[in-house]
């Protein structure tokens, strides 16, 4: 079947040529001429509007305009957990983030809370992040079912010792958000 | 006409003949060869700076970007301090190399494109050497910086150069035989090969203007071939980065490289000048037929200020199509030369011939 496809786009594909070639006219000629200089024309036009309109340049004098910065929304800097007004995150420590890390960059400590039903149940004791093993894959954040965690723009890590780098990602007597299984 | 409020002849001839009044003919001769030297090479030295400074802020904005900004105001030194870094960099010789070639290619490639510069009249007397052949000399002088490439290829002791440089043979051969058609139907209308002839031929209109829809045809043809003859994009297959590195100057480095950038440029200019001088007029002010008035108007504005106007109109244009069009294939840049460029220019040239014989130009 495969065979048959192939050779039947193979002959088209040569007749296609032999009929080009065959039709070579004078008319064909300039027409050529015509459509070149038609393209190339168009081709100028772009680059002449993007030299005389200089508004639309999207060059960032990044050290310069550091308050006024404009990255994409999807731009990954690093990976954080946001947490609302009353301290509340949606992580249920259910660790898919770190199975889905390909260079175990996070390491979830969980622990056991009593919650007001008076029942166990499981909860992150520490979200550890290593932003200095992290290559930005987005891994963990597709892995995450309750979207606890999302990436951050912010790319201005630099430090001198590589230690600052280690995070932990939920914030101190931060809780679970109420609803989130 | 009064075309001499700006001649530079009477400034040039007093200098003359206060310098024989001091001294003998051959000093005289000798002391005014080496001012012209220097004068070239601060001329070549400084147009190269502002013609990459140009390049790179056209690239930039064509590409939306803002180009060399940091360095001086608007960025202007950037250039001066990339070429202190070729200066200061190490001119490395590869061990494979043919020593002798490979050190001299550059200057070669260097010393043919400002022999070039030679019979370009810079404004209304403003010329090194008016000799009566100037365009046949321009075109056989720009010719022979092939064999400066060719040597740069094949000394190189590198695949990527020798292909690059056989690539650029073969380009700037094909191409110089349409450039060429098209300098001799200029010269067929002005009668003239001496560059100042054809200048004046054109005090009452440009060739353009003047020559109708054959003379549009080989300014186009002219354009695209001398950009071919440049090795510019988009006929840069002789130094086409991702296949060839840099083609035949991959080897070089620090001031040897610096030479072939230079001359790079310095062609540019030249053959942008010489399509202004038989298109545009040269240094001409615009002038239409006989309205007196207002080419006395035009007159005011010096000849130098016109020669330059015009030919930066013209590598504008080259820059412009630099940052345009992708890179031809080989078989697609000699498909284009033999098929469509060549047979062009052949019957354009009969055209020109006809419309001269029967008097159909202005």
């Amino acid at each position: 079947m495969t065979t048959t496809v192939t050779l039947s786009l193979s002959k088209r594909e040569t007749t296609n040529s032999k009929h080009e070639t065959k039709n070579m006219t004078l008319g064909n000629y300039f027409g050529n001429i015509y459509k070149g200089l038609k393209s190339l024309a168009a081709g100028m036009r772009l680059t002449g509007l993007y030299f005389v309109r200089r508004g639309d340049s999207l060059t960032q004098e990044y050290p310069n305009n550091r308050g006024t910065l404009k990255l994409a929304e999807r731009f990954r800097g690093e990976v954080v957990m946001p947490h609302n007004e009353s301290n509340e995150h949606r992580c249920t420590g259910c660790t898919a983030c770190e199975l889905a890390c390909p260079n175990g960059s996070i390491k979830i400590l969980t622990k056991f809370v009593i919650n007001e039903e008076g029942k166990k149940k499981k909860a992150i004791d520490t979200f550890v992040y290593h932003l200095d093993t992290c290559t930005m894959c987005n891994l963990c954040i597709i892995s995450c079912p309750s979207d606890a965690i999302i990436m951050a723009n912010n790319f201005e890590h630099s430090v001198f010792d590589r230690t600052k780098l280690l995070k932990v990602l939920n914030k101190p007597e931060s809780k679970i958000m109420a609803g989130v299984e | 006409m009064i075309l001499s409020i700006y001649n530079f002849t009477s400034l040039t001839d007093k200098f003359h003949t206060y310098l024989s009044a001091h001294l003998s003919a051959g000093i005289v001769l000798a002391t005014e060869l080496v001012l012209t030297a220097i004068l070239v090479i601060t001329f070549v030295a400084v147009l190269a700076m502002v013609l990459i400074y140009l390049e790179r802020k056209v690239a930039a904005y064509m590409q939306l970007r803002l180009g060399p900004n940091r360095v001086g105001i608007y960025g202007t030194g950037q250039v001066v301090a990339d070429v202190l870094k070729l200066v200061l960099k190490e001119g490395i010789t590869p061990d494979g190399a043919d020593k002798l070639m490979f050190n001299l290619a550059p200057y070669v490639v260097l010393s043919t494109c400002m022999m070039a510069l030679a019979p370009i009249a810079f404004g209304n007397g403003l010329v090194l050497w008016d000799l009566n052949i100037g365009v046949l000399y321009i075109t056989s002088i720009t010719s022979l910086g092939v064999i400066g490439i060719l040597i740069a290829g094949w000394s190189s002791n590198n695949k990527y150069s020798m292909l690059g440089a056989m690539r650029s043979g073969a380009q700037i051969v094909s191409y110089e035989l349409s450039a060429g058609l098209c300098i001799i139907s200029i010269v067929v209308l002005s009668g003239s090969m001496q560059i100042s002839e054809i200048v004046s031929s054109q005090a009452d209109g440009w060739w353009i203007f003047k020559g109708h829809i054959p003379v549009i045809i080989a300014f186009v043809i002219f354009i695209i071939a001398a950009t071919a003859e440049l090795n510019r994009a988009p006929f840069d297959l002789a130094e086409a980065e991702s296949e060839l590195t840099a083609g035949f100057h991959t080897e070089y480095s620090g001031m040897k490289f610096a030479m072939f950038f230079l001359a790079e440029y310095i062609n540019m200019f030249v053959l942008c000048a010489l399509a202004a001088t038989l298109f545009l007029g040269g240094w001409m002010p615009f002038h239409i037929g006989n309205w007196t008035a207002f080419n006395n108007v035009m007159d005011y504005i010096p000849s130098p200020l016109w020669f330059f106007g015009k030919t930066f109109f013209i590598i504008f244009i080259i820059m412009w199509f630099r940052w345009t069009f992708p890179r031809l294939r080989v078989d697609q840049l000699l498909d284009l030369e033999w098929k469509y460029l060549l047979p062009i220019s052949m019957v354009n040239l009969l055209a020109i011939a006809l419309m001269n014989i029967l008097g159909w130009h202005f």
